[in-house]
């Protein structure tokens, strides 16, 4: 298994990169060598910090580079900044565009009396069918530190409530997202890195 | 819903595990690394690795220790003890830690949080604070000092006001450690936890004073704490994070049992 992981300079990649390997993938990682990404098998996007640095990924030509390797059916997964970048954008950073795939926008937490950022263990409702979390069970928990998300759509894979319902995955055909951290989430976690790992384009119905 | 987090917190001195009180009369404890995975296993919510020996000597043996840690750790995994610039930070995440706890840095140097914050992001700053009820103030609890050197020398600050400009400069979580507790196994310094709960908005982890299941339950509750740090219960056995959490379950505290 051959994943290339992008770095756009957001963050520590350490944790991402070692539990990839630990599932046994063999991992690129490219902070702007558009060949990588060109070649990819497998494609993940992770990220902690601010919105802003996805910028990066704007001025390196990796966006439009990732959206043909998206268009072409390469399994992409994006995690906490990784998935929101999927959006249209985030209030973080307005002048900032997203990819587009899903066509809302992230946002901050509304006011409340709750704790931003959130950060800890919280549980997941997962919506039927989801590939990216096939047989995660109702009690199981992942890791969450973030102060922004995104909203509960179509498209939304499981939904985690912190004051308010809010995407905690996005799955649309080959494109995942994480708002949590897999590769902190214990078993819970390596169990949705396998499924990505795993995941195969359906075969077309004769 | 969002749990309650419960910390295991190894004390290391030259690449092993130790355990004292008021970190004189150590004992070996065992090898980080499978002490780590074995508190992982047993449900502890998060890892944290304290360097007690921060020596510049030490330092690679400490990086070791955390690249081997964090090899096969898959919960959060936060490490402090001499880190005093960027670039001690740097090291540290780049062997495999999500977090860094700083102390006496951040105090003499408090540009240091943001200035890792602007690198790996706010929720890889974790702040800590050594402090002391002021029994001569007038509010002894408002009026808790910052101490440092193990809780010997007060920096002539208030321990609520520091939390403050930690979480302004960028903190992504405050580590509260009560030296008058620590080591007592007498329960956490509740009403000290809550008052800076209560200031910031940013999480706050109670450490010091653990010794039974209904501490824990005290400290989430009237403490306001979003998670706990314990180390010496669960040296050699004494209780797990499994029969800890199990117990704060029966009582109504929202934890993470593990599968």
């Amino acid at each position: 298994m051959r994943v290339t992981v992008i770095d756009y300079k957001a963050g520590n990649l350490t944790s991402v990169l070692k539990t990839l390997r630990h599932l046994g993938a063999e991992t690129f990682v490219t902070d702007g060598d558009l060949s990588l990404v060109e070649s990819a098998e497998r494609i993940v996007l992770p990220g902690v910090g601010h919105f802003a640095a996805t910028e990066r990924l704007d001025t390196t030509g990796l966006t439009g580079t990732i959206r043909a390797a998206i268009a072409r059916g390469v399994p992409f997964l994006g995690i906490c900044v990784g998935m929101q970048w999927l959006y249209a954008g985030s209030t973080e950073a307005p002048q900032q565009a997203g990819l587009g795939y899903f066509p809302e926008s992230c946002s901050h937490f509304a006011e409340s009396t709750e704790k931003v950022p959130h950060v800890g263990w919280n549980s997941l409702e997962v919506r039927k069918g989801s590939r990216l979390l096939a047989g995660v069970e109702p009690g199981e928990f992942v890791y969450f530190t973030h102060s922004y998300k995104g909203p509960v759509t179509a498209d939304t894979a499981a939904v985690t409530q912190y004051i308010e319902p809010f995407a905690a995955a996005v799955e649309r055909d080959n494109v995942m997202g994480a708002q949590f951290h897999p590769e902190k989430s214990g078993e819970t976690g390596l169990k949705i890195l396998r499924n990505f790992l795993a995941w195969r384009a359906r075969e077309a119905a004769c | 819903m969002l749990t309650k987090r419960v910390i295991a917190c190894l004390d290391v001195h030259a690449g092993r595990v130790v355990k004292g009180v008021q970190f004189v009369d150590l004992i070996d404890a065992g090898d980080p690394a499978m002490q780590a995975a074995r508190h992982a296993r047993e449900g502890a919510d998060e890892i944290v690795l304290l360097d007690i020996t921060a020596t510049h000597e030490g330092r690679q043996t400490l990086l070791d220790t955390v690249r081997r840690t964090a090899l096969e750790l898959f919960v959060p995994f936060c490490v402090g003890g001499g880190i005093r610039s960027a670039r001690d930070a740097e090291q540290v995440f780049e062997a495999g830690a999500d977090k860094v706890s700083i102390n006496s840095a951040a105090l003499a140097d408090p540009a240091l949080i943001s200035a890792i914050g602007a690198s790996f992001g706010a929720q890889a700053v974790v702040v800590a604070i050594d402090a002391r009820r002021d029994p001569e103030a007038a509010d002894p609890v408002r009026d808790a000092q910052v101490f440092v050197q193990g809780g010997r020398r007060p920096v002539g600050r208030a321990v609520v006001e520091w939390a403050r400009e930690a979480e302004q400069r960028g903190a992504g979580e405050i580590l509260l450690t009560s030296m008058d507790s620590d080591g007592t196994r007498a329960g956490f310094d509740c009403e000290l936890t809550a008052a800076v709960s209560e200031a910031v908005g940013i999480p706050v982890i109670a450490s010091g004073g653990a010794g039974t299941v209904g501490h824990f339950a005290e400290v989430f509750g009237r403490g306001r704490a979003d998670a706990a740090l314990a180390a010496s219960i669960f040296h050699f056995g004494v209780t797990t994070s499994r029969s800890l959490k199990e117990e704060l379950a029966q009582v109504g505290v929202p934890v993470r049992l593990p599968c």
